[in-house]
């Protein structure tokens, strides 16, 4: 018992915990409309291309907050731009624009190679190095992303069903995507320096898919999406710190194996509601 | 002033036009099926009534304050969204309050909705678990939470049953009796455009518009369709038939087995 409370002594760990359970929670949240949007590729995506404005605003000596939010955001637009040229489509429009933004990234660093330490933590995320900073700024987007998501819930639930009937019923679909898109781009942003460019994409995207596996209900799988998140954040770092394993690699890892205990559960249960489905599909029609 | 009115509309993705010249009057209680093939132009004209489509030339009048309910096509909807049948409905209300949950009142009016067109009991299910008429009925039920003077559904018939079309029909002229008024595309012509009160058939430009004796006639819907067909009159009803298959004297299947 004594080992497993052991690091608690340390503030390092105590924030490090903090921090992954607060970005996974977040990463989780916003992972739900990545994954009911069809957009899983472009967080995959943008969070690589997100690494390039991260690149680009320390060569110009812009706060990285705001150089690589601006750029992500950018970035999540011309993506959404892009995809609706059907002769593209948004698959293609996401390897044009993200791969060009993250060899951005790439070049800068091999032109200027006196700051490529620097971006390891955003390559591979670095949990137990973050500062106080990185946990202000994370506990910021968290609010706002929660709050957005909260005061436009039925707008955003119906652009993410159905964008051009909700146009038609007076909600702006434009305005929901490019809102999406900030929460998106400044919640990458926020959870790069923790989980890491390569991994943030599993972040968003497993709780989410776990939580579509419990729940038919769009209010609960959010619910669950952010709690399965926040627990893999917490379960992980302290599974990162006993096994000496990397802190963003172990998080994700616990959010597989839930996946897969999860996926092997509810087998049975998804074959019974296929059977219900088919069964009431041909039953009378009441009335 | 009706509820909304086309003059002289003409609308193109690209240099391709899809509706050349229409026009179409639309008054409070009307009930209107537009009747055409594939690619005619029956969805544009919905989307310009709603605003979705700017005309390129001609105009388009709404009552101020008109309120639209549309029922999209059921090929068109996203079945394994995570959503139950009370959610879908409440998206009407997207702009009703900040608040996430539904209102005491906006509850009672889903359930009272939801009563009304036979689906009182399915509130919290999916969307999944749901016949095709019930689906149908939720997406119906969504519309008219927008208390809308005019509904607009595309191809409410496509892809349902025979049972699914003759209730959905009863509950559309139950609609309409209470004021309702609705517009409506089909490809059905017996099992639908037969028993509207008013027809515009439609090939691009507007062929022909009236009731049903008025514009289903062979050489109207030769030029609707591009092809041939007959029109019979059977026990008061018009009957729609293939032209090619009594101009080659085909012998119906049935009638084949039957006589042997």
């Amino acid at each position: 018992m004594n080992t497993l409370l052991e690091p608690f002594d340390y503030e390092f760990f105590r924030n490090g915990l903090l921090v992954a359970t607060l970005a996974g929670g977040l990463c989780g949240l916003v992972g739900v409309f990545v994954v009911l949007r069809g957009m899983s590729y472009i967080g995959h995506g943008l969070s690589h291309a997100i690494f390039g404005g991260a690149v680009a605003s320390y060569v110009l000596s812009v706060n990285f907050y705001l150089g690589a939010g601006l750029w992500g955001f950018v970035s999540a637009l011309l993506i959404g731009g892009v995809s609706r040229r059907r002769s593209i489509g948004a698959d293609a429009a996401i390897g044009v624009i993200t791969t060009a933004s993250f060899a951005v990234g790439l070049a800068l660093i091999s032109r200027y190679h006196s700051f490529t330490r620097n971006f390891e933590a955003a390559l591979f995320g670095n949990v137990l190095g973050v500062t106080t900073s990185d946990l202000l700024v994370l506990a910021a987007v968290t609010a706002v992303t929660v709050a957005i998501i909260f005061l436009r819930y039925r707008a955003l639930l119906f652009t993410t069903f159905d964008a051009d009937v909700a146009d038609v019923f007076g909600v702006r679909a434009a305005r929901a995507d490019a809102l999406l898109a900030l929460i998106l781009a400044s919640s990458i942003i926020a959870t790069m320096q923790i989980l890491g460019v390569t991994l943030v994409a599993a972040a968003l995207v497993i709780p989410a898919v776990v939580a579509r596996m419990l729940t038919n209900s769009f209010s609960r799988m959010l619910f669950l999406s952010s709690g399965i998140g926040a627990a893999s954040g917490f379960v992980g770092i302290n599974l990162s710190y006993h096994l000496d394993i990397s802190s963003g690699a172990t998080v994700v890892l616990v959010a597989a194996a839930v996946f897969v205990v999860v996926f092997a559960a509810t087998g049975r249960r998804r074959l019974g509601r296929i059977a219900q489905v088919e069964g009431s599909a041909s039953a009378p029609i009441p009335g | 002033m009706p509820l909304a009115r086309l003059e002289k509309v003409t609308c193109s993705y690209g240099a391709r036009p899809v509706l050349v010249n229409v026009d179409l009057t639309l008054e409070a209680g009307d009930y209107v099926g537009i009747v055409g093939p594939s690619g005619s132009g029956k969805t544009t004209l919905l989307r310009a009534l709603m605003g979705q489509v700017t005309p390129v030339a001609g105009s388009v009048e709404r009552q101020r304050s008109l309120s639209v309910g549309y029922v999209p096509q059921l090929e068109t909807v996203n079945w394994h969204f995570p959503v139950t049948v009370n959610e879908v409905v409440l998206m009407a209300r997207a702009h009703g309050r900040l608040l996430p949950w539904a209102s005491k009142a906006e509850l009672a009016e889903i359930a009272r909705l939801l009563d009304r067109l036979g689906i009182g009991e399915l509130g919290r299910r999916h969307i999944l678990e749901l016949s095709g008429g019930q689906q149908q009925r939720v997406f119906i039920a969504r519309a008219l939470m927008r208390r809308p003077q005019l509904l607009l559904l595309d191809e409410p018939t496509s892809g349902v049953d025979f049972r699914t079309r003759h209730d959905l029909l009863h509950l559309l002229h139950d609609l309409n009796r209470d004021g309702l008024g609705i517009l409506l595309t089909t490809h059905d012509l017996n099992g639908v455009a037969t028993h509207l009160p008013k027809l515009v058939c439609l090939n691009t430009e507007v062929i022909a518009t009236g009731s049903p004796i008025e514009v289903l006639r062979p050489e109207v819907l030769e030029r609707t369709y591009g092809a041939p067909l007959e029109v019979l009159e059977h026990a008061g009803l018009l009957v729609v038939l293939d032209g090619f298959r009594t101009q080659t004297n085909v012998v119906p299947f049935r009638s084949h087995s039957h006589a042997s």
